[in-house]
């Protein structure tokens, strides 16, 4: 047998050591693969690169001590992170190198985190534990999860922090876009704590619709609201002129009369009504702190203020009143005026106590912001009972009711996809559109902006969203990942929870009325526009608060007054005084502490030194309005007549635990000296405020 | 054996021939200059804060003007390319108030990304404008919104109608951050004690207060990091020397 092998092994070679020879050769080739794969290695290359870039720097020995060569791995099983970024990124760690050098050797921004406790992926996405470029950043082979572009960094935050954070404006503003745009009303979204995004929008109900409007203006606004108000935040359903014709028919149809008295009838008076004098009351009543008018030239004029304003503002601001005369009937709109809750019992707006005469100028100068354009074209026939009944149909199919409250048509359930892991949407689910990047975040940001771009079918309307609206959104929705649900809940910094804080008694019912919470905070809910009341009763003096609430001021000397005079009764004002200064007190401060009056005119001197020396104060407050000029904090002019010593002492020795985030310094004041300033403020008495007794 | 080097040389050849013109793409319609200028300025859109890897707010725009600084149209402006950043679009002619427009998308990084446009003028000589952007981080972010809400009433002169700026009301004015003539003579430390201990700390303005109650270190870091990142001229830090080969 081995006799044959042989022969046969000679008679095929030849020669028996040559193809010994060519066998341990290419057997030597084959084993040297591997260790010439690791050696020409992409990652060993840029660690050669990273060494040559950092021996001419000066601090070359600090750099070359710190870098370990070899695959380098943060590796923590709790997040589920193995992350070998930092073979190739060999100076991530590296304060110096931050602004050096360029990718991918420059040092990591500075972060609130340690890359050693959060690894990479968790924020900026992709493989960590690849080690190619290919494979890590954008790998054919895994791709749901490609490297985050950095303009939507700021999801990655979201995933644990559902509270706004100051450093992520772009999330928030997007969590702020989901709430107001009426997002969450088709959409849910559930958070990792159970808890689920609320909307903070405001829709109308449309169960008395046709007291307030006509057919013609629906069928209109229906077509294209932003024809109505370029401000609206009702989106664009592109609908037709037979869809519009049907559904307004059948909310014309479907709406029943207002409870209680029918609406009076304006009166026709042989004089003109003075619009002058309306536009007077107009400004009076500080309409444009809520609503907008766009002027002639095409601004919009009040209103909102933006998010560039304010980021947080937490109640969506009134309605855009260009055209209003264009839309309401004159008798609904002096109906509302008069009390709006009887129309919308949860609207925003106030009731204002205003006269009959009033009542009348002032609708009649609304009802004057008339575009005559608007339904020049729009003749309707009388409507059919077949339009009428598809028109509650499609009022079904497009889901109005998700949003507005309409008789007879229950909210839809689950009307839209649930979006509460849409930032971890698998890619095999996503439609991409022609020519459109093959990416989860390029997805998400067309279909925000171009929804009907992806299928006549989709019931998503169009919204106009403007590009950086649609980042924020984009960011926002990407914060929503499988990664949150599955990340340690020691992690997780769950939303500050609502509350459903609401003033008792009668007082209660008459700050209901006047929806103090629209602009003002207490107890943790409300609005921003204006300051923050729960601790007003130990900060105020009484007569002060009277004073005010009969005619409001601006505090500030620049800043736009918003605050309006609702025309409130004697009664009423003592009613929410004695309410204010009885319930809403600081439990920390015994307002009668201190004496209102009585100091030293020693004391007084000493302290008025101290607020213009030592101190600066003038650099920001007003006392002497002839002397001093500043803009920032409210004037002082009459301080001593307005706030409590004790208040004023303790607000010196640390402003922020009176007010968080309040811009007045904490400036250590000493004891003796916060009594000597508090001496000196509040000597500056305000003639026009009747003194306390003390 | 000949033969066959000879057809792998040829085979060679043509597989580097292929991939060349596999990867030559067609070429831009290149834009002819009608007209030269002898200054290009830049009109607005400078020194724009954005964020990494987005578009801008505002767009560029440049402008081309004569020896008599008069407008240039039909003047070719190129934006020189950058690592990262994106220009729609990259070159263009001027047009008839002599300016060119163009939308910027940084790149993926925070910081400072100094861009140049640049023309021709009638000899062939090239005029270069060189234009700064800034990419807000995370910190430069975070120091921008304290900014924002407590420095800028009076380190801002700029007013609007929602902030009116305390600037001409004070005594001794206070240095804008993009003051780098002024600021970068500052070591961090001192910015830290200023902004921590009020300007007495080191004898200056009484009118700045103390924040080092009010704010944490990571936010004095934050403010700082702003200052440095919008300072104009910028920071040239001792920092690491290169050694001279």
């Amino acid at each position: 047998m081995l006799t044959r092998f042989v022969s046969s092994w000679r008679a095929f070679f030849r020669d028996p050591i040559l193809p010994f020879g060519v066998v341990s050769f290419f057997l030597l080739i084959a084993l040297s693969i591997v260790p010439a794969k690791d050696r020409f290695s992409e990652w060993r290359r840029y660690q050669q690169q990273y060494l040559r870039l950092i021996h001419n720097r000066g601090d070359a020995v600090a750099l070359q001590r710190h870098f370990q060569g070899g695959i380098r791995q943060i590796w923590l099983p709790e997040l589920a992170v193995a992350d070998r970024c930092q073979t190739c990124h060999a100076g991530l760690a590296e304060a110096s190198l931050v602004h050096a050098g360029t990718q991918p050797f420059r040092g990591h921004p500075v972060i609130p985190h340690r890359l050693d406790e959060f690894g990479c992926v968790i924020c900026h996405r992709g493989q960590g534990a690849a080690t190619t470029v290919a494979e890590a950043h954008y790998s054919p082979l895994a791709p749901e999860e490609p490297l985050l572009p950095a303009r939507y960094l700021e999801a990655s935050c979201g995933q644990c922090h559902h509270v706004a954070l100051p450093g992520t404006p772009k999330l928030n503003e997007g969590r702020d876009l989901l709430a107001r745009y009426g997002c969450l009303r088709c959409h849910t979204v559930r958070l990792p704590d159970g808890s689920r995004m609320t909307a903070t929008d405001n829709p109308q109900p449309l169960n008395h619709i046709a007291a307030k409007t006509t057919r013609e203006w629906i069928y209109a606004w229906l077509q294209s609201p932003s024809a109505y108000s370029a401000s609206a935040t009702m989106p664009d359903y592109q609908m037709s002129e037979e869809d519009a014709r049907d559904i307004s028919a059948f909310l014309i149809a479907d709406s029943e009369p207002l409870p209680g008295s029918p609406l009076p009838t304006p009166t026709t008076s042989k004089s003109a009504p003075d619009i002058a004098a309306g536009a007077k009351l107009y400004r009076e009543s500080f309409c444009a702190s809520c609503h907008a008018i766009r002027d002639a030239a095409g601004n919009l004029a009040g209103g909102d203020p933006g998010p560039q304003l304010s980021p947080t503002l937490s109640q969506e601001p009134g309605p855009e009143l260009t055209r209003i005369g264009s839309k309401v009937k004159p008798a609904w709109l002096q109906a509302w005026f008069e009390d709006p809750r009887t129309y919308n019992s949860h609207t925003l707006m106030p009731r204002y106590r205003w006269t009959p005469q009033q009542l009348k100028i002032l609708s009649a100068y609304v009802a004057s912001r008339t575009d005559l354009e608007l339904l020049a074209h729009v003749h309707l026939e009388p409507a059919t009972a077949q339009q009428i009944a598809n028109g509650k149909a499609l009022v079904i199919e497009y889901g109005c009711a998700a949003c507005h409250e309409i008789r007879g048509i229950s909210r839809p359930e689950a009307y839209a996809p649930e979006l509460s892991r849409v930032g971890s949407k698998p890619f095999a689910q996503l439609v991409f559109i022609a020519g459109m990047e093959k990416t989860l975040p390029a997805y998400l940001n067309g279909k925000i902006r171009h929804p009907q771009a992806f299928g006549p079918g989709l019931r998503m309307p169009q919204y106009n969203f403007t590009s950086g609206q649609a980042d924020a959104l984009t960011t926002a929705l990407l914060s929503l990942t499988d990664r949150s649900f599955t990340l340690p809940s020691r992690l997780q910094i769950p939303a500050q929870p609502g509350t459903t804080y609401q003033p008792a008694g009668h007082a209660g019912k008459l700050m209901a009325e006047l929806n103090c919470l629209a602009c003002h905070r207490i107890n943790g809910r409300g609005g921003d526009m204006a300051p923050d009341l729960s601790s007003e009763g130990s900060a105020v003096q009484h007569n002060w608060l009277d004073a005010f609430l009969k005619n409001p001021y601006t505090l500030r000397p620049t800043l736009i007054q918003h605050m309006p005079n609702f025309n409130l009764s004697g009664a009423e004002r003592a009613e929410l005084t004695g309410y204010f200064m009885t319930v809403y007190q600081n439990p920390d401060i015994d307002r009668d502490a201190m004496p209102i009056t009585g100091y030293s005119p020693s004391l007084v001197e000493q302290g008025r030194q101290l607020f213009y020396s030592k101190y600066a104060c003038q650099s920001c407050h007003v006392v002497n309005r002839q002397q001093d000029k500043a803009s920032i904090g409210p004037a002082l002019n009459g301080i001593g007549s307005r706030l409590n010593a004790e208040w004023i002492y303790r607000w010196l020795k640390n402003p922020q635990a009176l007010r968080p985030g309040t811009i007045d310094p904490n400036q250590n004041v000493s004891d003796a000296d916060a009594s000597a300033l508090t001496a000196f403020l509040m000597a500056q008495k305000d003639s026009g405020v009747r003194e306390a007794k003390q | 054996m000949k033969r066959l080097i000879w057809i792998l040389v040829s085979l060679t050849l043509a597989a580097g021939c292929a991939t060349g013109c596999a990867h030559h793409t067609a070429p831009l319609p290149t834009l002819q200059a009608t007209a030269t200028g002898s200054t290009i300025v830049e009109s607005s859109g400078g020194r724009q804060l954005g964020t990494p890897g987005a578009m801008l707010p505002r767009p560029l725009v440049v402008q081309v003007n004569d020896a008599h600084g008069d407008a240039v149209t039909g003047a070719l402006v190129e934006f020189l390319p950058l690592e990262g950043v994106t220009f729609d679009p990259a070159a263009s002619l001027t047009d008839s108030s002599g300016q060119v427009s163009t939308t910027v998308t940084l790149g993926g990084t925070s910081g400072r990304y100094d861009l140049t446009a640049a023309s021709m003028d009638k000899s062939g000589k090239q005029l270069n404008l060189h234009i700064t952007e800034l990419a807000l981080g995370y910190q430069t972010q975070l120091g921008y919104q304290l900014d924002r809400n407590y420095c800028a009433r009076c380190h801002d002169r700029e007013s609007s109608p929602a902030r009116v700026s305390n600037y001409d009301n004070l005594a001794v004015k206070p240095h804008p951050f993009a003051d780098g003539d002024a600021l970068n003579r500052l070591s961090d430390s001192d910015l830290t004690t200023i902004i921590s201990y009020g300007g007495p700390a080191l004898n200056r303005s009484a009118l700045m207060p103390p924040y080092g109650a009010t704010l944490g270190k990571p936010d004095i870091q934050a403010l700082i990091a702003l200052i440095r990142l919008v300072s104009g001229p910028p920071l040239r830090t001792p920092g690491p020397v290169y050694a001279r080969r």
